[in-house]
């Protein structure tokens, strides 16, 4: 992955990166987090920005896929990464992800500002699980993942929600799983 | 924040070359830490040097002298992510020890993120040396340590100084410790192979000097030898909430047993000291002896009569002592594949 186009004394850089599909070419200070560009130079604003510090989870986005903390992730190096936000996590427009018509169904938030998030961190879960990644949780290293409500909080640990909607928002993802 | 220039280094020579050459410039890994400490004001670097690109990020067992592939020790890419380290099979299976000393660690996002030398480069997270209103020898030399008299519930209880009782805060390294690992360096001079208990520095009167490496030395890879069949690896980790916490106190050990007794005890401890605390008292007290909670008790108090404990974290003498115990004896009564 070779993107380098600045000398080294330069603090800013001419990038492209690919947002829900679509490449945006940016010139940004290296200073700024994949979260900053997403919010504050793509418009991109269902990504949420909570402590900036890599502590809460509101800022998950999907990185080729993996969830990731924008906000501790700086821009000039998610060149080259598929981004996936909230924005782009529906297949189709009109259409939600079932994480996100489970949070519906289920009432999975009271102020919301976790949730973009919480949806984001819980469809990479989903993922890892169905890979056979063990978590802290698991009864075995080796064995099948089997979902259930333990594995589900710990696996979600990295996305705090300080309404505290964790029940719902644990049945919506069960909700998905089964 | 300051601003900095930004380079992917094509190759470690050239990272090397690069870091080595300017004063204010840093090599960046996954930068979960490293970031952060840039929002803090606590690291302010003039150039990042970004080695996620081109550092090894496989894992693969190295091949013997023989030639043989198998059985020997596996080569973890210093550009591995801490997730693929843990979902590795081989991981998984040969050392349970270090699985699920990752899988304790962060968050499900930032092990995506966090790369396996950076987990051994990070920083404390002790309070002082993350405010840069307060004073900090580790942060500042000589400016003073607020710990002692101050917040210190969750510093160390050995190996500290007057200087300074931060503790080191990854549980991967605690695992690495216990395992014999060595840490390869690419360095000015060229390549070079550091046993994991020459990486780590204890602070003395210097504690802004934290490891052995040079400015300029680059993490490549983490070697781990094989485990021999019979033995039995775990960790355990105790920490204020379920999930997602540094560690108050945790235990990384390696137990080989053969009809009751012991024939080899590896202990590492974590979160108590300012490095990956290697028991080394507790594993020659086990050594021949009977692998019963008595002896482990024993073993765990002969390497805690060097505790030298602050009054909020006295508790945890006890507490690491607990855990050993509790451990060490379940993996003493554990079939292989189980976790303890």
């Amino acid at each position: 992955m070779m993107v380098c186009v600045t000398t080294k004394d330069q603090t800013s850089s001419e990038l492209i990166l690919r947002v829900n599909g679509a490449a945006r070419r940016l010139r940004l200070d290296h200073r700024t987090t994949l979260l900053d560009a997403l919010r504050e130079h793509l418009g991109l604003t269902g990504t949420k920005k909570g402590c900036d510090h890599g502590q809460c989870g509101a800022c998950t986005v999907l990185a080729d896929g993996r969830r990731v903390n924008s906000c501790l992730l700086l821009a000039v190096t998610a060149q080259g990464a598929e981004i996936t936000t909230i924005e782009g996590l529906a297949s189709s427009g009109d259409e939600l992800h079932p994480l996100q018509a489970a949070f519906v169904e289920r009432d999975a938030l009271q102020c919301g500002y976790c949730t973009p998030g919480q949806i984001c961190s819980a469809a990479a879960m989903l993922g890892e699980a169905a890979a056979g990644w063990p978590s802290a949780a698991s009864a075995s290293l080796t064995g099948p993942v089997t979902l259930d409500a333990a594995e589900i909080r710990e696996r979600m640990s990295g996305n705090l929600c300080r309404c505290g909607a964790y029940v719902n928002i644990l049945a919506a993802i069960l909700d998905v799983v089964s | 924040m300051k601003p900095f220039g930004y380079v992917a280094a094509p190759d470690p020579a050239s990272a090397v070359a690069m870091v080595s050459e300017r004063p204010g410039a840093v090599f960046l890994g996954g930068g979960t830490n490293l970031v952060d400490l840039m929002k803090l004001g606590v690291a302010a670097p003039d150039m990042l040097v970004d080695v996620t690109g081109m550092l090894p990020s496989r894992i693969e067992r190295t091949v013997r002298r023989d030639g043989e592939v198998g059985g020997g020790s596996l080569l973890i890419g210093a550009g591995v992510r801490n997730s693929d380290l843990a979902a590795d099979p081989l991981v998984r299976a040969e050392f349970p020890v270090l699985a699920q000393a990752v899988l304790a660690g962060a968050s499900g996002q930032l092990r995506n993120m966090a790369t396996v030398g950076g987990n051994l480069l990070q920083r404390t997270r002790c309070l002082y040396f993350q405010d840069v209103t307060k004073p900090c020898n580790k942060r500042v030399p000589g400016s003073g340590c607020p710990a002692r008299a101050g917040e210190h519930r969750n510093l160390a209880i050995l190996g500290g100084s007057p200087h300074c009782v931060a503790t080191h805060p990854s549980d991967m390294a605690v695992a690495l410790a216990a395992l014999d690992a060595v840490v390869h360096v690419e360095g000015a001079a060229g390549p070079r192979a550091i046993p994991f208990s020459e990486l780590y520095r204890l602070p003395g009167d210097e504690p802004d000097r934290e490891t052995t490496l040079e400015r300029g030395d680059l993490i490549t890879a983490v070697e781990v030898p094989a485990l021999g069949q019979a033995v039995r690896s775990a960790y355990r980790k105790v920490r204020d909430r379920a999930s997602y916490a540094f560690g108050v106190a945790s235990v990384a050990a390696a137990l080989d047993v053969a009809d009751g007794v012991v024939r080899e005890a590896r202990i590492a401890l974590g979160a108590v000291a300012p490095l990956p605390w290697r028991a080394r008292r507790a594993e020659q007290v086990l050594a021949g002896r009977p692998a019963t909670a008595e002896w482990f008790a024993r073993a765990a108090d002969a390497e805690l009569a060097a505790a030298a404990p602050l009054p909020d974290n006295a508790f945890k003498v006890t507490l690491v002592r607990n855990i050993v115990v509790r451990m060490l004896s379940a993996l003493a009564g554990a079939r292989a594949g189980d976790t303890a």
